[in-house]
Parts: structure tokens; C-alpha cells; sequence
């Protein structure tokens, strides 16, 4: 999976990289879109568990490396701890979205809104 | 200019840009997206007019790499079915039926991309198979549902046939079969696909505003 990955990442920076510094990607993407395949196609090998801790390590990755978590991943980890009953843990991931990208803010609002775990801000 | 300079970096490069994208036709009008100019998108999973039910969540776990790195938020796809499915709408048939002041109020994107998958999957000749993807792309703006770019994305792989005469092609086309039930290769013909239709230098999106501004300082630090 990482092997596949590498190659897009890899033709966006051909593609959009030829102006000089800062070739490297906006995003580091980690386990993201492997974790996304998986819970469609392989559900039995993807518990929320299983993704929970791989989306964990991306961001832990993301963090080290100083690179930007993408759009919508702790989104998608926010929605696996409430799923999984980890309230807190699922509020913060969706307040952290919502941080990084205000675009969110209607869609992550609403969420927190309806399952009455927070209102409005 | 003799042939070796043409070897050279700044020529290699445009020369590469026209080979993957032959001849560049009208050059396309974006003065939609650009007057809408966009910040975030959605993706409503595909309508899916092929036979493989798998196809159009395939599909959306290799289309939020592209677009985000092209620039704009995208909303978490899994997500996004979750919170379609619990409200009533159980398959992509219904999800691109939803009324856009309804997506407006509860998602709020400012540009919304809906696809239809015309063929996907891997078809079996005696001697070979070939992987195909192929979906049509609209971007309308969130608010007034106007065309902002389109695209078709398409990419296909073929296999078997590789020597060993008859019997040799036989037994890979055989082993082709096996190998894809564990190993399908259409999640990275689609990504493939994917970069082709958003990256193309002609008909492709344009930048959004996170990778607007990455150039921009980019510039400013190289001056």
C-alpha cells in the first residue's frame, strides 16, 4: 500500500513542484487512504480498532516529521471514537478538524450539534 | 541546438507534459470556477453504472489525495456516507439525488463533484484480462448548482500474454485470475486516473486556495 501511494505523491510533486523550494507534498497522507480501502472492501480486517491505531500512528507520524495532517483525517477519527463509545476522544478529533480547516465548520457543528454532544460554539 | 540539448531538463519537461497529454485541444474556459473560486469540495459517492458493487467506494478512498493536494478541503468521505446513510439515503443512487439547499444547510461545501462510474473492473479473454477504470466528473457550485469543470477519467491495464507461447499464456491468464480476486488493481488504476483528470496542464483543476498560497510563499521566498 505504501508503494502505491508513493506513486501519486510522487507525480504531484513532477507535476506542481517545478517552482523551486518546498517539493514535498502538502499533506502527509500515512495510512489515510489504506485505512479508507480497507473499511470498504476488507471490513473484517479494518475494525474501528485496528483503524483508530493506524490513523493514530499517521498523525504521530505527521507530527514528527512536521507535516500537515490532511483534510477530513481527523474527522474520520473522530467519527470511529464515537462509534466506539470514546466520547471525549471523539469530540477533540472533530474540534481538530475543525481547527485546521474552518471549511468544516458547518459539517462538524452540525455533527457535535445532533448527537447533543456539544452545541454551538 | 543540436539533439543533446534537447536531452536537457527544460526541454525534457514540456516535451514529457505533451507526450502524457497529446495534443492540447481549445484551451478550456474557467471562468466559472474562477468567478465561484471555491475553497472546499465534496464528493457524493458515484452513481455506479458498472457491474462491480464495490466500485464506487473504491473510487472514493483514492480521490481525496489528488484533490486535497490540488488545494481545497476535502470533506471526510467516510464520513460524509455515514451521515447520508443514517439520514435516509442507504445507496450512492439516492446520495446524488439530494436537493442541494439540503447539502447546503447540513455540509455547507462551496463546491460539490459528483461522478458517475461508467465501467470498472477486470474483463477475461482467454489469453489475457484487462482492468478498466472509467467514471465522468461534474463540479457544480454548492450554492447555484452552475458547472464550475468537468472531466473524464479513464486508465486500463491489460496482463497476461507475457511469452512462453500458448500454454505459457494460458496458465498467466489463469494466475491473473487468482492473483485478482486477493490483489485487485483497480484501486491504483484509479488513482491513476485520478491524477491524469485533476493534474492535466490543458483540461485539469485549477489550484485551490491551500496550494494557491504554498506557491505563493514559495515565490516570495525565492526572490
Amino acid at each position: 500500500m505504501f508503494k502505491t501511494l508513493l506513486l501519486p505523491l510522487l507525480a504531484i510533486t513532477l507535476v506542481t513542484g517545478c517552482s523551486g523550494h518546498g517539493q514535498r507534498s502538502l499533506y502527509y497522507w500515512g495510512n489515510y487512504e489504506a485505512v479508507l480501502l480497507d473499511s470498504y472492501i476488507n471490513p473484517g480486517e479494518a475494525p474501528d480498532e485496528v483503524q483508530i491505531e493506524k490513523l493514530t500512528a499517521t498523525i504521530e507520524t505527521a507530527k514528527k516529521r512536521e507535516h500537515q495532517v490532511p483534510p477530513g483525517l481527523y474527522a474520520h477519527l473522530g467519527m470511529l471514537y464515537l462509534r466506539q463509545g470514546h466520547t471525549g476522544s471523539g469530540v477533540a478529533a472533530l474540534k481538530e478538524e475543525k481547527a485546521l480547516y474552518p471549511e468544516s465548520a458547518v459539517f462538524i457543528d452540525g455533527l457535535l450539534a445532533r448527537a447533543n454532544l456539544e452545541a454551538q460554539p | 541546438m543540436n539533439v543533446r540539448s534537447l536531452f536537457r531538463p527544460g526541454y525534457l519537461l514540456p516535451l514529457l507534459a505533451l507526450l502524457i497529454t497529446g495534443c492540447a485541444s481549445q484551451p478550456r474556459d474557467y471562468s466559472a470556477l474562477q468567478t465561484s473560486n471555491p475553497r472546499s469540495i465534496l464528493v457524493i459517492p458515484p452513481q455506479n453504472n458498472s457491474v462491480d458493487v464495490n466500485a464506487p467506494y473504491i473510487f472514493l478512498s483514492t480521490i481525496s489525495l489528488p484533490l486535497a493536494e490540488k488545494g481545497y478541503y476535502v470533506f471526510p468521505v467516510a464520513v460524509i456516507d455515514q451521515f447520508l446513510k443514517q439520514n435516509g439515503l442507504p445507496t450512492p443512487a439516492e446520495m446524488n439525488n439530494v436537493p442541494l439547499e439540503k447539502l447546503q444547510q447540513y455540509i455547507g461545501a462551496d463546491a460539490i463533484l459528483y461522478v458517475t462510474i461508467d465501467d470498472w473492473g477486470q474483463q477475461y479473454q482467454v489469453l489475457s484480462s484487462v482492468a478498466r477504470v472509467s467514471s465522468k466528473w461534474r463540479l457544480v457550485d454548492g450554492k447555484t448548482g452552475a458547472l464550475l469543470w468537468s472531466g473524464h477519467a479513464y486508465a486500463q491495464k491489460s496482463s497476461g500474454n507475457s511469452g512462453g507461447g500458448l500454454a505459457g499464456a494460458l496458465i498467466s491468464a489463469v494466475a491473473a485470475q487468482i492473483v485478482s480476486a486477493i490483489d485487485d488493481p483497480t484501486p491504483e488504476l484509479s488513482r491513476t486516473a485520478n491524477l491524469h483528470t485533476l493534474y492535466n496542464p490543458y483540461e485539469g483543476l485549477l489550484p485551490g486556495p491551500y496550494l494557491r498560497a504554498k506557491l505563493e510563499a514559495n515565490k516570495q521566498a525565492s526572490q
